[in-house]
């Protein structure tokens, strides 16, 4: 499919580092996909959804020349869709579901969680950030039927005072879940999945790799062998036993492995891709 | 295997089948050229690779265009370094042929590169024709005398057989192909993707960051099946066509139209590399249904018919 213009109707700040921008667009889209957004003379870059619905929105971390001239739009101005791409996120019936972010990858976990309630599932949520005020979407989980949500911060300026990661351990432990869905840095989601397989839990956890052609074709995304744009980006705990890239590496613009960066012991709440290029 | 022969022995290279992925439509990563062959490839053709790691062009790089697509990658690719070890796992896992697609900015890196990932591969690819890297390809394999060049200088490094992918962006492919024979290729390719350009008019902008790209898909197999008929009526060598192809019928324009083996990319986008071992499966099985009982019944029939 092309590139389509679609208008901004609202751009919202969250935190001082993540922006909202609302479109209007009702894409056909399922928790987990993505979308690439094309700002002209800038770039094209993946965007997950942070809502759903008549009029769908992507929520940005502020990270270089693209997703600060995404958070730069006005209301009126237009950005190319070309989505909504891969596959998103299994919706299981009446499970316990325990929904695991990180940073800004709590962003897609919302339009999940509602979308659990709606098919009976009782849902359990653990959200890290570095700081309070980076936080994202307390509200809007808390809003959804459910126990409130569980907090971590790196700084331990609210709730739990360390990784989302370890957080998330406990809570396992805690709620025995059916199922585990993360989205977050990939240091995170290797221990949630770690601990996942050592309790025989399964889950589904959504990987970000650099994407160019979005449909299959270059390669740029490859996780493995998987391609994120087209087998995921959200891979199961199947999909993912044995992949020696995950938690381990991703490929740069070049293809080139770039590991993640573990500065801190692994599983810092970081954004996007983790480590940079 | 049951049913007519389709194996295909393209200059010194031996395939189970002539359904090979094109050079740059996956191809970057070991698995991904696994997984092309586990999906029933003949053989595959590795992405484009140069001496350096090369980021490639900014996005958007590709645009869809029905059944035809516009890219401008822009020859990203991790350099013959890297790429060594996606070749070296490639070959713990599969023994099924591999050419090395390779392209470089003179005659020598050209060689380097090929003389680097020569060991690791069964045959050398030439990328002359890529029309969107600025300075690169199109400039090399527009002009006969330095295709030449290019082409014996590898020629030079290299026991393996060497295979010239032509560009279409050319008054007369024909003298290209001659000039590929003169420097000693093994064999020929054709073609690579056609200049091209899309607009977004609501944007009023380029729909691609580069503005050129290079077209491929459905609409470019007529013109691919021309330059196939026009080469190989006039050189020995023999020739895999490339362009629009998406099922057996169109593969099978390509051989009658005088193409030993042929290559798919763009339409590996709906269904992944398995398309490929589909193709190849419908190919037998129409050979059947007609009664022939090998592939070499069809091929280059309008050739050696003197329709050209
Ligand atoms: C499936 C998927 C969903 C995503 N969802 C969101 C989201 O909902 N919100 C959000 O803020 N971010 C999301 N990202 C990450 C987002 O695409 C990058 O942060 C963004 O492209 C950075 O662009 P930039 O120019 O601002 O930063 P740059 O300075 O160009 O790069 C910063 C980092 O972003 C990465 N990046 C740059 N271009 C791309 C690209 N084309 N594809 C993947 N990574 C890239 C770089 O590798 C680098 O690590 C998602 C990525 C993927 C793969
Ligand atoms: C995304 C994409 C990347 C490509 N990259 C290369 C490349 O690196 N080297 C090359 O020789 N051809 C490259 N090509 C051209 C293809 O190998 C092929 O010649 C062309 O796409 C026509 O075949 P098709 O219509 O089956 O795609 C690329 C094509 C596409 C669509
Ligand atoms: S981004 Fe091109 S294959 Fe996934």
């Amino acid at each position: 499919m092309r590139s389509r213009p679609v208008s901004v109707t609202g751009v919202r700040s969250e935190t001082p580092t993540q922006c909202t921008i609302v479109l209007d667009w009702e894409p056909e889209a399922q928790p987990g996909q993505f979308v690439m957004v094309w700002i002209p003379g800038v770039d094209e870059v993946p965007m997950g959804f942070s809502s759903i619905g008549p009029s769908a929105a992507i929520t940005v971390q502020r990270m270089g020349d693209a997703t600060e001239a995404l958070c730069a739009l006005d209301p009126g101005d237009r950005v190319g869709v070309r989505g909504p791409l891969g596959k998103g996120f299994e919706l299981l019936e009446g499970k316990r579901c325990l929904l695991v972010g990180g940073g800004n990858g709590v962003a897609p976990l919302v339009p999940l969680a509602e979308a659990l309630v709606a098919k009976g599932c009782r849902v359990y949520t653990a959200v890290g950030a570095r700081t309070r005020e980076e936080l994202l979407f307390i509200d809007r989980l808390a809003g959804i039927a459910g126990p409130a949500p569980e907090v971590a911060t790196d700084d331990g300026s609210e709730g739990h005072h360390g990784f989302v990661s370890n957080l998330a351990l406990r809570l396992m432990d805690e709620f025995r879940p059916d199922v585990v869905y993360t989205c977050g840095p990939e240091l995170m989601m290797r221990k949630v999945a770690d601990a996942c397989w050592e309790r025989s839990i399964p889950f589904q956890a959504s990987l970000e790799r650099y994407m160019k052609c979005g449909i299959g074709l270059c390669d740029a995304c490859a996780c493995g062998r998987y391609l994120v744009c087209r087998d995921g980006p959200v891979l199961t705990g199947e999909h993912l036993r044995g992949v020696p890239d995950f938690g381990s590496f991703k490929r740069g613009p070049s293809g080139v492995k770039v590991p993640f960066a573990a500065p801190d012991g692994g599983g810092s709440i970081g954004i996007g891709l983790g480590s940079e290029d | 295997m049951d049913g007519p022969d389709i194996s295909v022995d393209l200059c010194g290279v031996l395939m189970e089948n002539p359904v090979m992925l094109a050079s740059g439509v996956l191809g970057e990563t070991g698995p991904s050229l696994l997984e092309a062959l586990e999906g029933g490839a003949g053989a595959v053709v590795t992405k484009s690779i140069g001496p350096s790691p090369r980021e490639g062009n900014p996005n958007p790089t590709v645009v869809t265009l029905g059944d035809s697509l516009l890219n401008a990658m822009g020859l990203p690719n991790p350099g013959m370094e890297a790429y060594a070890e996606e070749l070296e796992w490639l070959r713990q896992g599969s023994e099924a042929p591999v050419l090395a697609s390779v392209f470089g900015t003179s005659p020598d890196e050209y060689a380097e590169v090929a003389a680097r990932l020569a060991p690791l591969v069964d045959g050398i690819e030439l990328n002359l024709s890529c029309p969107h890297a600025k300075g690169l390809g199109a400039e090399m394999g527009g002009d006969p005398a330095m295709l030449e060049q290019v082409v014996r200088a590898v020629v030079d490094v290299t026991d393996l057989p060497v295979l010239a992918k032509l560009t279409p962006n050319t008054g007369d492919i024909g003298a290209l192909a001659s000039a590929a024979e003169r420097g000693g290729a093994s064999g020929l390719v054709a073609v690579n993707t056609l200049r091209g350009m899309a607009v977004d008019v609501e944007m009023a902008a380029p729909a691609l960051a580069n503005t050129y790209g290079g077209l491929s898909g459905d609409a470019l197999r007529p013109v691919g099946v021309r330059c196939v008929h026009e080469i190989a009526g006039m050189t020995s060598l023999p020739v895999v066509g490339v362009g629009g192809i998406s099922n057996h019928i169109h593969a099978l324009e390509y051989i009658m139209a005088g193409a030993t083996a042929v290559q798919v990319g763009t339409a590996i986008r709906t269904d992944g590399p398995r398309i490929l071992g589909r193709i190849a499966t419908d190919l037998r099985d129409w050979l059947a249904d007609h009664d022939h009982s090998s592939l070499a019944d069809v091929r280059g029939i309008l050739v050696r018919g003197g329709h050209r």
